[in-house]
């Protein structure tokens, strides 16, 4: 009994979404952690202070720029900036734009915050809230397609960090290994594992090739790239918290709440 | 032997709703195996669509609980016993009846993307590849065409208007394959942004989700395609591209 030409209409169902397992905990949990996260490095942006215990400097400042710094990467600074009222702008905003623009644009974070801030979709077969979607058409959305930049900045910042974390064993009295320089390691291979299983760079130094037979070079570092690639998400969250927690436990070790323990 | 509650979409474009059905499942069995006793004891006119039972026709597609799947290689023993097991058509294309939908709509997608142009041969006149030169497309060839990835899409899904302007992940995964073809002399990135709109995916990662066949979807073809569509804007690579005088080939 067929009252309307077959194939015409879809299935007339209202629902939302006929789901039955626990869709949401994954959107809110991204909301809360990626939240977490933003709130906490603006605080520690605004600090401008508790970023360096010598010998280690925390990731959100690094490099440090303007004269104000405590610990000047590249020994001379910058003029500061201030404003009327707001005063000096904390050399951390110098910076932090590069790394902020990497993982905005990133597309393993654009899937999370598309679906968990965006909710669109807010999970897989959940009718998407707004109606009116473009989707990565239209400005500022079609930027994103610029990840590649920001990709470039992000590889300068690994070698940055990489130079702070061969600093963290000169110590005041010479040569030595600290709990904080083991963080300090730990947080910028992360950094840099995460950096170099971005998409863009598989498909820059690699993926781009069509005859891999004839471009043997590419070929293979196309292959481990593809390996570091499938874990990215991983490395996505590591990083996360990797880059949070050293910034938090110089900043403890610097304002005297927890000691730094020598290893060596 | 159990007895399970199935809640199963019947009617057609006029109107329908789910029935609950109480029916006999054997230790071993898949939703199919559930709906054809329901179809041979309860139900004779329930329509539904299948053919291999093996997750290889892509037929048997549906959403049970609310998630696209093949019937066949969904297994009972998924669900907690006593859980109510909903069964409804794949709800973004047209639905004939109950179960079966009209999946027309990929047909006309597949029509229009522009088959392998193949590069001249050799001075022998014959045509080489390299296992290396292959390999990463033979991924997107296990496809069965369940269009599971179709009917998740949001794009497809939630937004009717864009439908038109929109291929969907199953063919973006075609289009990687011929673009990513060690043969192929296309430059496809424009098909790729225009006429397939690649732009309105927002690379949520759905159609990996649900695919029966674990394509990597998203990472392998639709990001890939980005960035080579990405490539033809990128004034640094075009910069590089004229400098060591890259053809298209990449070699
Ligand atoms: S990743 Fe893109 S193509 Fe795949 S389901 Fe999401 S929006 Fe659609
Ligand atoms: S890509 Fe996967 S989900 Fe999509 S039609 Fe092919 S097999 Fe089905
Ligand atoms: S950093 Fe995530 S894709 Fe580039
Ligand atoms: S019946 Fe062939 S895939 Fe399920």
């Amino acid at each position: 009994m067929i009252r309307q030409p077959a194939g015409a209409a879809r299935p007339p169902i209202a629902a939302a979404h006929l789901r039955t397992d626990a869709w949401w905990v994954l959107p809110v949990t991204v909301v809360i952690v990626l939240g977490a996260f933003v709130v906490y490095s603006t605080w520690a942006a605004l600090q401008n202070a508790h970023y360096f215990f010598a010998p280690y400097l925390s990731p959100f400042y690094s490099p440090c720029l303007s004269q104000s710094c405590l610990h000047l990467t590249f020994g001379v600074g910058l003029p500061d900036v201030s404003f009327p009222i707001v005063g000096v702008v904390s050399p951390a905003f110098l910076i932090l734009w590069g790394p902020g623009l990497f993982r905005l644009t990133c597309y393993y974070y654009r899937k999370a915050y598309y679906r968990s801030f965006w909710l669109a979709p807010a999970a897989c077969a959940v009718r998407d809230v707004k109606r009116a979607y473009t989707g990565e058409t239209r400005f500022p959305l079609i930027l994103q397609n610029f990840h590649r930049y920001a990709w470039y900045v992000a590889v300068v910042f690994i070698v940055l960090l990489t130079w702070d974390a061969l600093l963290a064993f000169r110590f005041p009295n010479g040569f030595g290994i600290g709990v904080g320089t083991v963080v300090m390691w730990v947080n910028v291979i992360l950094l840099a594992a995460y950096t170099f299983s971005c998409h863009s760079c598989r498909h820059v130094c690699g993926g781009h090739v069509d005859v891999f037979s004839r471009a043997p070079g590419r070929y293979r570092v196309w292959h481990v790239l593809s390996w570091l690639n499938e874990r990215h998400p991983t490395y996505a969250w590591l990083s996360l918290f990797s880059v949070g927690l050293t910034d938090l436990y110089i900043r403890l070790v610097s304002m005297g709440i927890i000691r730094d323990l020598r290893i060596l | 032997m159990a007895t399970v509650t199935m809640r199963v979409f019947r009617g057609d474009a006029g109107g329908g709703s789910f029935k609950d059905y109480r029916v006999e499942a054997d230790e071993g069995m898949v939703v199919l195996d559930v709906i054809h006793r329901l179809q041979a004891t309860q139900a004779n006119d329930l329509a539904c669509r299948w053919n291999c039972k093996a997750g290889k026709c892509g037929s048997c597609s549906a959403e049970v609980n609310g998630k696209p799947r093949l019937m066949c290689m969904t297994r009972m023993n998924l669900f907690r016993e006593g859980e109510i097991i909903s069964v409804a058509p794949i709800r973004a294309f047209p639905i004939i009846r109950d179960l079966v939908t009209n999946v027309a709509y990929n047909y006309e997608k597949a029509k229009a993307i522009p088959p392998l142009r193949l590069k001249p041969p050799e001075a022998d006149g014959t045509y080489r590849m390299m296992q290396e030169d292959i390999d990463r497309i033979q991924e997107f060839h296990k496809c069965i065409e369940c269009f599971l990835c179709q009917d998740v899409c949001h794009v497809i899904r939630d937004h009717e208007a864009h439908k038109k302007a929109f291929a969907g992940p199953r063919f973006f995964i075609k289009l990687a394959g011929l673009e990513m073809h060690p043969l192929d002399a296309a430059d496809r990135t424009p098909f790729v942004r225009r006429e397939a709109g690649i732009g309105l995916c927002n690379i949520t990662k759905c159609c990996t989700e649900v695919c029966p066949e674990h394509i990597h979807i998203t990472d392998n073809g639709i990001i890939p395609l980005k960035e080579r569509m990405a490539d033809s804007f990128d004034p640094i690579v075009r910069l590089l591209r004229r400098f060591r005088g890259m053809r298209k080939d990449g070699a």
